[in-house]
């Protein structure tokens, strides 16, 4: 019952898609993405609250969708794209929704940013402009301490209005 | 934002290795002893410490109460008190030698209720103590109350529960210490308050403080949660000293839960007199804390039930008795709002009664007894400028209260869903106006240094928790230094860079290390000026700084830019530093006890909320929050807004669902997911208003923000709750399960009311009388030390 | 940081695969689809597997075919959210798709699937605790111990079934595909449960689910009510599921079930066979819920009191039925209807 020596750790030869980023990696299997991130490709940006996919601190992009990378197996994971924060801004420039967020200081300890900001940018990449109760359903697997969500809902709103304008502006181009 | 800004547990240093704690699993027993033999056979592990590896000292956050050992040596008192620690290459295998160690325990009796530990006075908790198991009683008499009561047209006893809560920040508690070959010591950790962390390693540690740096990474909450030296840094200082690598320890959820100092579980009973017309004629409260298995700041908390009440409704004569009693679980202390949500729960909801009794609307009768700015309490605090009528005005206008609140109803056809207001109030401190340790020095210090490229280096001991603190300092440097908010860059929080500040506590930082910023600014202007007006041949005091130069405003063409003015400054005085120091004012009341509760102002609040209660259920629905905040003075109104809406949450989730509950023995819910936090589904809109009143005690006029709002919001959910369906849940959390209850009460007859209904049998002290300062004219501003140079 | 033991996984391709694969290693191995139910298990060392046979890439378990005239097939690695999304089951299906919704958060649905939201293991607010809380408790029978700590006198485990699309789907009629070394058997989903917190499903080790089929929806209404404290994250405390057919307003064939009252999806079959033949009136609601509420037999050990969750059962079946029947205000809880 209880484990009395160290396993041996079976590693595996993992090719991952980090931010358009291609990454081989030697890690254990048992290595959750989360911990890959940050401990083996330095990607602290990406947080975490519980592990246990209680909070939703840790969500990042696999293919455009929010997952948790505290319950992700990088084995699984091969031959996906995965955006972590440190992918969203272009260029040296903010994001929208990081602009937003700061404008309107929708972070406060920004510990629950990132994962914020990951699920809220695939909410807009799939419908422009939700209605604010459409955001709060997309949010609902985000824990915030700090800020009562307002001010996040806010940005959201804030950042949807910003994004469809350029687009529309882009267009009429 | 970015993710680049780098938590404790985001560091990494160069040869880390990775520490875990082996924590009780017994709720109290004796150390038999430990054997770590089997743990330091493993492969990987670096070293194995417990107690005896330590220096023999106790310590604790109060001076008076000095009870903590980082790893026990002799008994543990909950589950979750560190026994052993371990380094090792990594987490896993750290983990792994833990569960290695074998510890030999004799169980002792667990104490797990306020009853259970006064019932047993045989088994003791800790040896030292206001009586067996109480860790301090309180008593405090201002003016007759009996009389009072005599006087009054309506005296209402009430009984209430205030279940205890913790933080819950996102980021669990991380540190990462470094003994240097050097023999100094550093620590990053996630703390409100490296000063006191500093203070009390050298001391747990037996090393010089002069050798002990403390820098306080940026922290992913705190809410009061991060305000005492814990178990897990001390052990990775000295497991760095033994392996003289980094050390690095992050704890896990569960952990945090064990950390705690949260909210006190609080039993009250509250006695209140009223004039016909809603006038208090006196108040006394009794309070019992459940505080845990040690000390931690609940000496103050325990005052803190009892001293602050008064502050917000005229309250001629006053009597507080208060105890705290040690149980085998997780210490409490000082969560947002410290001790004061629970004594203000019972107010308001008392309020909410009385004006039922007494056939008012409970708006009008609360904006009634607002208390006089400029006056004392009861209790000798000083109340300087107070916006709460004006709150009041302001969310009963914004809510449409009046329309809404449709009168004193009795019980109507039953149909599924009701709907009702609540409305409730608060007062707040703005920084406790006393130190931990009692010392004549600064409670804040700011440094500021002018370099010649026209950048601004303001290093300031505070850290910011999320409250927005470094860049409310940097505007207030910015301002009074006409330059751009950019120019200014915060230092925060490194004991050997950055002057003592006290931490990011009691909403403290915006006042105080606010108005050491704006000293310090203004004495470096006062050199640049100097340096200007020389060159200009105009007097110093024709000068002023705006837009980035400094110049006349009459003949601005000359105006220099502040770069430049910098380097005339420096030509003159040399280098540009300047230091700003601040202490509140000394007011404390003149009697023992009169240390807590005196701050330089208050904040206050009022605020409406608006739900529906399903009477199948019992579920509610949150529809609408209004809030009005008497901030003093908005500075940056969007951060004020921020604080403001975080303090509902958290008062929405106290109210609704959270609770730190124990089940034969351990924490029944030590997960995010058990532990119920309010989604962005339970959290509904919340309407900020912000009154200004411009206090004269605070930087620009400020007060805090960060705290008092969430005060009203229990209160205001149990009064709705009752307008909505005629139960009185005289409790938080108020659930669905209680509301049923009360409602199948009514049903057979009973009353509709789910509360405590027995008090504990306890002989409080003689208390301490004092004649009640009530209504005394008290000073508009007071000559605050080492503020002697500036006008007011 | 939490972490999962070590183990060795796994990635098959095929079907045939996977079931080698768990032949292979017998009872040290495990299925992992989804990962979000069994990955914090493991890391609270519930479960420590020396093998995980992964079936993420296995293409004959994804999708959903068929329609709802001649009943749907839904592939047992289908994510939640797309059950949920899924147009002919949101209009044909509407308990399922409710309760696939309703899983935990819009992360977990987009890696949860369905065959491990059927199979998802039993909860006990004294057993979904870290190790070494575990052991501080004293550990129980579900693993490493001996006792029941809920029912300290039981020898048998009462943790609670917490799928909320099993219940649904049980409600629905839905069968379960098979596919194990002994070859390939559909069976009804009721008979996939047994009542005992430690077995609760009525398969072999060896067996892997392959899908989930849907019969034709042929006139049945249904409705999915979930009791939790917050709308995200929670399990539920009690699911209710009803489906039924009308022609107009008698019923002429009905279900009720009941989720996270016992350790297995419970059918209240006395209550349904009362609402057989007969009109959907108020008092016939009534009466149902009261017979409905029989079964419900939660025990202390999850969120919310016991005694609250049995009353609320009552108050659920009521309102999923006057939710069916057209009558009136069913309150919030109710998600969708067809
Ligand atoms: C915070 C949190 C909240 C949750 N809330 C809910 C909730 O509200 N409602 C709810 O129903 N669930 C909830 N869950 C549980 C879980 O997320 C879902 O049940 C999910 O659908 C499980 O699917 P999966 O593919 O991730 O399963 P996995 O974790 O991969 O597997 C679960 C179990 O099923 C077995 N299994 C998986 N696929 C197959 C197959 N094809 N054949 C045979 N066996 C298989 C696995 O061996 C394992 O024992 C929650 C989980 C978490 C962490
Ligand atoms: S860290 Fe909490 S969900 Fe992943
Ligand atoms: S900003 Fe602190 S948790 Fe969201």
């Amino acid at each position: 019952m209880n484990p009395q020596t160290v396993e041996p750790r079976m590693k595996a030869r993992i090719a991952l898609s980090v931010n358009d980023q291609p990454h081989e990696l030697l890690v254990p299997v048992h290595k959750t993405l989360l911990e890959v991130l940050r401990e083996d490709l330095g990607l602290t940006g990406t947080k975490h609250g519980c592990e246990l996919g209680e909070c939703g601190t840790c969500t990042v992009l696999v293919d455009g969708e929010p997952v948790l990378s505290c319950l992700a197996l990088p084995v699984e994971l091969e031959g996906r794209r995965i955006t972590t924060v440190e992918g969203l801004a272009e260029g040296g420039r903010l994001h929208p929704l990081q602009q937003a967020f700061a404008e309107l200081g929708a972070a406060q300890c920004g510990y629950c940013t990132p994962g914020v900001l990951l699920t809220a940018q695939a909410l807009l990449a799939a419908e422009a402009l939700p209605p604010r109760d459409r955001i709060r359903e997309a949010l609902a697997g985000n824990l915030c301490r700090c800020t009562g969500y307002t001010k996040i809902l806010d940005a959201v709103e804030l950042a949807a209005l910003r994004l469809s304008r350029g687009a529309r502006a882009g267009a009429g181009r | 934002m970015t993710g680049e800004t780098r938590y404790a547990d985001d560091l990494v240093l160069p040869r880390m290795a990775h520490a875990k704690l082996l924590r009780s699993s017994h709720a109290h027993a004796r150390i038999r002893g430990i054997d770590t033999t089997r743990a330091r056979a493993l492969p990987g592990v670096l070293a194995v410490i417990t107690g005896a590896d330590l220096p023999r000292v106790r310590f604790g956050i109060l001076p008076v109460s000095q009870d903590e050992e980082a790893l026990c040596t002799e008994k543990v008192r909950m589950v979750g008190d560190a026994v052993a620690a371990v380094a090792a290459v990594d987490e896993e295998t750290a983990e792994q030698a833990c569960r290695l160690i074998d510890v030999a325990w004799e169980p002792l009796p667990a104490l797990m209720s306020i009853e259970e530990s006064l019932a047993h006075p045989e088994v003791r908790i800790h040896e030292y103590g206001d009586g067996p198991n109480v860790h301090k009683s309180v008593a405090l008499q201002f003016g007759d109350v009996e009389a009072a009561f005599a006087r009054a047209d309506l005296v209402r006893e009430d009984t209430f529960y205030y279940e205890g809560s913790t933080h819950l920040p996102l980021e669990q508690h991380a540190a990462v210490a470094h003994w240097g070959p050097d023999g100094k010591l550093t620590l990053w950790s996630s703390t409100q308050t490296p000063h006191y962390v500093h203070r009390l390693l050298a001391k747990i540690l037996d090393v010089p403080a002069a050798h002990v740096r403390v820098v306080a990474a940026p922290v992913g909450g705190g809410f009061g949660g991060k305000l005492d030296p814990f178990a897990h840094e001390i052990a990775a200082c000295h497991l760095s000293r033994l392996t003289g690598r980094p050390v690095k320890i992050a704890l896990t959820r569960e952990e945090v839960f064990y950390v705690h100092r949260g909210r006190h579980p609080v039993l009250m009973w509250l006695k209140t007199g009223f004039t016909r017309q809603g006038d208090i004629t006196g108040c006394h409260i009794k309070t019992w804390l459940d505080g845990g298995a040690y000390g931690s700041y609940g000496v103050a908390s325990t005052f803190y039930t009892g001293v602050i009440n008064p502050v917000s409704y005229k309250m001629p004569v006053y009597k507080f008795e208060g105890a705290r009693i040690f149980t085998n679980k997780p210490p409490c202390g000082p969560k947002r709002g410290h001790g004061t949500p629970q004594p203000r729960f019972a107010l308001e909801v008392q309020l909410d009664r009385a004006a039922e009794q007494l056939g008012l609307d409970p708006a009008a009768m609360r904006r009634r007894i607002v208390t006089e700015p400029f006056t004392k309490t009861a209790n000798h605090l000083t109340v300087t400028t107070t916006g709460l009528a004006e709150c009041i005005d302001r969310v009963v206008e914004a809510s449409g209260w009046r329309t809404k609140w449709r009168g004193w109803r009795a019980g109507e056809a039953p149909s599924e869903k009701k709907r009702g207001v609540g409305l409730a109030c608060s007062a707040y401190m703005t920084g406790a106006g006393t130190a931990i340790y009692w010392n004549a020095m600064p409670h804040s210090g700011v440094v500021l240094r002018a370099d010649r490229s026209g950048a601004v280096a303001l290093l300031c001991g505070a850290t910011d928790i999320g409250q927005g603190s470094d860049s409310i300092l940097a505007s207030f440097a910015a301002e009074v230094l006409g330059i751009a908010l950019k120019d200014v860059h915060v230092h925060p929080a490194d004991t050997t860079l950055t002057p003592v500040d006290l931490g990011s506590y009691s909403s403290r930082v915006t006042l105080m290390c606010g108005m050491a910023t704006i000293q310090a600014a203004e004495r470096l202007r006062g050199a640049i000026f100097e340096a200007v007006a020389k060159k200009l041949e105009v007097a110093p005091g024709a000068l002023v700084a705006r837009g980035g130069r400094v110049g006349v405003p009459e003949d601005w063409d000359t105006a220099v830019p502040f770069a430049q003015a910098v380097e005339l400054g420096e030509a003159m005085h040399g280098v540009l530093a300047f230091p700003g120091s601040y202490a509140p004012p000394r007011r404390a009341g003149k009697y023992k006890g009169g240390g807590v509760g005196p701050s330089p102002c208050y904040s206050y609040t009022a605020s409406v909320v608006d739900l529906s209660v399903d009477e199948e259920t019992g579920e509610i629905e949150l529809h609408d929050v209004w809030i009005a905040h008497d901030v003093g003075r908005a500075l940056n109104p969007l951060l004020v807004e921020g604080q403001v809406e975080g303090s509902v949450y958290m008062g929405i989730g106290e109210a609704l669902m959270e609770e730190q509950v124990f089940r034969k023995g351990l924490h029944k819910t030590p997960s995010m997911l058990d532990y119920k936090s309010p989604t962005t589904l339970e959290t509904p809109d919340i309407h900020t208003i912000l009154v200004e009143t411009d206090d004269p005690e605070g930087p620009f006029g400020a007060k805090e923000a960060g705290q008092g709002p969430l005060l009203p919001i229990m209160p205001a959910i149990a009064n709705a709750v009752y307008h909505a369906v005629g139960v009185r849940i005289d409790e938080v959390p108020i659930t669905p399960d209680k509301i049923l209850r009360a409602l199948e009460a009514r049903r057979r007859g009973k009353p509709a009311r789910v509360g405590p209904e027995k008090l504990p049998l306890f002989a409080f002290k003689e208390p301490v009388v004092v004649e009640s300062a009530f209504g005394q004219p008290a000073d508009a501003v007071v000559v605050r030390p080492f503020q002697a140079e500036r006008l007011a | 940081m939490m972490r999962l033991p070590p183990f060795t996984y796994v990635a098959a391709r095929t079907l045939a695969e996977a079931a080698a694969a768990l032949a292979e290693h017998g009872a040290d191995a495990m299925l992992v689809a989804g990962g979000t139910d069994l990955y914090p298990n493991m890391k609270r060392r519930q479960f420590e597997p020396k093998v995980l046979v992964g079936l993420r890439g296995i293409r004959e378990l994804a999708g959903v075919r068929g329609s709802a005239r001649e009943g749907l097939t839904l592939g047992a690695g289908t994510t939640l959210a797309a059950v949920a999304a899924h147009r002919e089951i949101v209009t044909h299906y509407p308990a399922l798709a409710t309760a696939a919704g309703l899983v935990s958060s819009p992360q977990l649905r987009n890696m949860g699937t369905l065959g491990g939201n059927v199979c998802v293991d039993t909860r006990c607010n004294y057993y979904n605790q870290s190790f070494e809380w575990r052991r501080a408790i004293g550990f129980c029978m579900k693993k490493d111990g001996d006792v029941c700590l809920v029912a300290p006198g039981s020898p048998r485990c009462w943790a609670v079934s917490s799928s909320d699309t099993a219940p649904a789907l049980v409600s629905l009629g839905a069968a379960v595909r098979l596919v194990g070394g002994g070859g390939e058997r559909t069976v009804p989903l009721a008979a996939l449960y047994h009542d005992d917190g430690i077995e609760y499903l009525a398969k072999r080790r060896d067996e892997i689910v392959t899908d989930i089929l849907l019969p034709p929806v042929d006139g049945w209404r249904s409705a999915y009510l979930k009791l939790r404290r917050r709308g995200s994250f929670d399990f539920p405390v009690l699911g209710v599921a009803v489906a039924a057919r009308l022609e107009g307003a008698v019923v002429r064939d009905a279900r009720i079930v009941l989720g996270a009252v016992a350790s297995r999806p419970r059918l209240a079959e006395k209550a349904a066979a009362a609402l057989v033949g007969r009109r959907l009136t108020p008092e016939l609601i009534a009466a149902v819920a009261e017979l409905a509420a029989g079964p419900s037999k939660p025990l202390d050990n999850t969120d919310f009191t016991h005694p609250y969750r049995k009353k609320v059962t009552r108050v659920f079946v009521a309102r999923a039925l006057r939710a069916l029947g057209g009558l009136g205000d069913a309150g919030r809880a109710v998600e969708a209807i067809a």
